[in-house]
């Protein structure tokens, strides 16, 4: 209705959305799916690449120890020779990661306790800043430092634990070589998932709730049985998930691990035999010298690594998102 | 009548006597840590600190359970092993800068930004050669797959909060998913993906598309939580002026939370700088600066690490050293940056 007094046009109200706002959501939304896509992609990638080995070996891909190509005259593979098993760097990736959670949980779970319940304010934002900086840190300085200044601290400790626990079957050594052991890899990795628990750990414990906590010093605790009775049972769970991270993070890490383990074919549960494994490690050592065929046998290993770190991680996830709450 | 001025006191506060004790029950726990060093057979820094650690703990504990109670003195205990757990975390770390720093300076010298090692070997003296290529190559890489990794990151972060639509949950599941992924599979996925079936050949663009994949969630999750902490009267305010929703993100939300997001880019660039094991499966890696990521393998600084540090000789070893004293820097810098940033916004 145009008016002879030159009021404005009257507007048409509507709540569908314009078509600026549909193309907004549009490309966000395309954006949005791109992590699905890359995870989509990342799995049918290496699943089509590596489908012919796992075609070919099965199942006993994940339970054979052995790794061999070998190629008859015409330069095609050789069916009844060749294998390909994983399970030795399999063992040796579980092994390294659970001796990181091992060393690495309950240090992590002291200090966050410390930066929640003790330390002074600046003293804390200091050290959260050193320890959200230590995370940051590229895995080859881990890689470095653990082979040059770790490695002969460890070994000694790995001879102590000998001395001391070697009735304990884990702790056991035919040979006498404490270098390069999954022991010393373990303890690099629980040097870099430190970080990650802590932080995950603090989160939760900063979390519990403050009546707790009040109703627990006006009743008299001291401050260990106030983190015990309230701070430890509301935490439980979100330590369980920070832990995981960590397994995932120790699991799939690979240049660290590489520096200062010594790989060994071969199926090894004594921790402290200079002899080990890790299937990331495994691929960057096989892919210099690999032929077509070993190359399509380490993206399955690589197909399994992925799956193995996902499951992980995805379950850890789910702990943390679901922690707090509960306790006494 | 006389005034009685109230001394003001502070019960709560450990008496005079009591700190003297306890610094007594300190120098007991040195002296017995410096004794059972020197006698048994546990030798080196670690044993004065787990020994003295030890003898606190005993001592404290026999202090406090005869000046107080069991209760206090298992608060004591407890306080110990907690402090001792912070000082375990602590340790690696100041070990770690100390020694970089430490080994690294004797490989700086001011050619190490000017020439690359197309004339030199890993083997020469430590002021043939530099590290050049690796610096142009890392900063190459690491700038395209920010450019890559920041659309999708922040669009994602976008989605989660300010759409919100049916896949917001698979999404935020996914996104943590994916920060999950190992490094060198993001490495093998390019190799299956693009180099086998496409390229043929390392460039550093394929080092970009596979830092890209692990930028991409760090990203995605920084911005995520930036993005949340914006107040949603804001956003309100935005669309009660007549905005729809394209002008009310694009000229409220973003520009409210540019210092967060920032900060977001800057974790992204520290999450990847170092980055080893995809980089040596895609970008192959050269000894001569390569200007075009789109031809030719190149070079990066985790790369000229790995390389100095494989060859073993004494020289070779310290041009490590120098290279990951560099790459320290840059992450440092990278992270204080961040930490500014994201401080003054709070």
């Amino acid at each position: 209705m145009p008016s002879a007094t030159g009021l404005p046009q009257r507007r048409e109200l509507t709540t569908k959305p314009r078509f600026s706002d549909k193309v907004f959501r549009g490309i966000v939304t395309t954006g949005g799916l791109s992590s699905l896509l890359l995870l989509g992609l990342i799995f049918a990638f290496l699943a089509y690449q590596g489908f012919s080995i796992l075609k070919m070996e099965k199942f006993s891909f994940i339970t054979g120890s052995q790794w061999q190509v070998v190629l008859n005259d015409s330069g095609a593979i050789d069916k009844a020779n060749t294998a390909f098993g994983i399970a030795p760097m399999l063992v040796g990736t579980i092994l390294c990661a659970i001796i990181a959670l091992v060393v690495a949980v309950p240090v992590s779970v002291l200090a966050a306790l410390f930066l929640t319940f003790y330390a002074p304010p600046a003293l804390k934002r200091f050290l959260v800043a050193i320890i959200d900086l230590m995370a940051a840190f590229p895995s080859i300085l881990f890689g470095l430092w653990g082979f040059f200044i770790l490695m002969p601290s460890a070994e000694y400790w790995a001879k102590l634990l000998h001395k001391y626990f070697g009735w304990f079957p884990a702790f056991k050594m035919e040979v006498p070589i404490f270098t390069r052991s999954p022991f010393v890899a373990g303890v690099v990795l629980a040097i870099m998932v430190i970080p990650i628990v802590t932080s995950i750990s603090r989160e939760v414990f900063a979390q519990t709730p403050l009546d707790r906590v009040q109703a627990a010093y006006a009743l008299g605790a001291s401050r260990w049985s106030m983190i015990r009775a309230v701070v430890l049972p509301y935490g439980r769970s979100g330590v369980v998930g920070g832990a995981m991270l960590g397994l995932g993070r120790a699991m799939g890490e690979t240049v660290a691990v590489y520096t200062v383990l010594n790989i060994v074919y071969q199926v090894n549960w004594h921790v402290l035999v200079g002899a080990g494994g890790s299937v990331a490690s495994m691929i960057l050592l096989k892919f210099g010298e690999a032929g077509a065929q070993e190359v399509k046998a380490l993206m399955a290993a690589g197909l399994v690594l992925f799956l193995l770190t996902l499951i992980v991680n995805s379950i850890a996830n789910a702990i943390v998102a679901k922690s707090g709450g509960k306790g006494r | 009548m006389t005034i009685t001025t109230v001394k003001p006191t502070k019960p709560w506060m450990a008496r005079p006597a009591q700190r003297l004790q306890s610094l007594g029950v300190f120098l007991a726990a040195i002296a017995i840590s410096y004794f059972v060093v020197q006698i048994s057979d546990f030798k080196g820094k670690l044993a004065y600190l787990t020994v003295f650690f030890l003898a606190f703990m005993v001592l404290d504990f026999i202090y406090q359970y005869l000046t107080l109670s069991k209760s206090a003195a298992k608060d004591a205990i407890a306080r110990a092993v907690i402090a001792f757990g912070m000082a375990v975390v602590v340790f690696p770390i100041f070990s770690i800068l100390v020694t970089v720093f430490l080994r690294g300076y004797k490989g700086l010298h001011f050619s190490l930004f000017s020439l690359d090692m197309r004339a030199a070997s890993m083997n020469d003296p430590i002021g043939a050669g530099g590290l050049q290529h690796a610096l142009v190559g890392t900063f190459l890489m690491v700038a395209i797959a920010l450019v890559i990794s920041v659309p999708l990151g922040i669009l994602t972060a976008l989605y989660l909060t300010e759409i919100r639509g049916r896949f917001t949950k698979p999404i935020a599941f996914l996104v943590q998913a994916m920060s999950g992924v190992p490094s060198i599979v993001a490495g093998l996925f390019i190799l299956s993906a693009l180099i086998y079936t496409v390229t043929r050949a390392y460039s550093g663009i394929m080092g970009s598309l596979a830092l890209s994949i692990l930028m991409i969630p760090t990203i995605a999750r920084t911005s995520e939580e930036v993005l949340l902490l914006i107040p949603s009267d804001l956003r309100e305010a935005g669309v009660a002026l007549g905005g729809t929703q394209w002008r009310t993100v694009a000229l409220v939300v973003v520009p409210a939370a540019k210092s967060g997001l920032v900060t977001a880019m800057i974790l992204g660039i520290a999450r990847v700088a170092g980055e080893t094991a995809p980089l040596l499966l895609v970008a192959g890696g050269s000894d001569q600066t390569n200007l075009n990521p789109f031809n030719g393998p190149m070079a990066s600084l985790p790369y000229y690490v790995w390389k100095a540090y494989s060859f073993g000789t004494a020289e070779s070893v310290t041009r490590a050293w120098a290279g990951i004293l560099v790459l320290l820097i840059i992450v440092l810098i990278l992270f204080t940056t961040a930490r500014f940033l994201s401080g003054r916004k709070g």
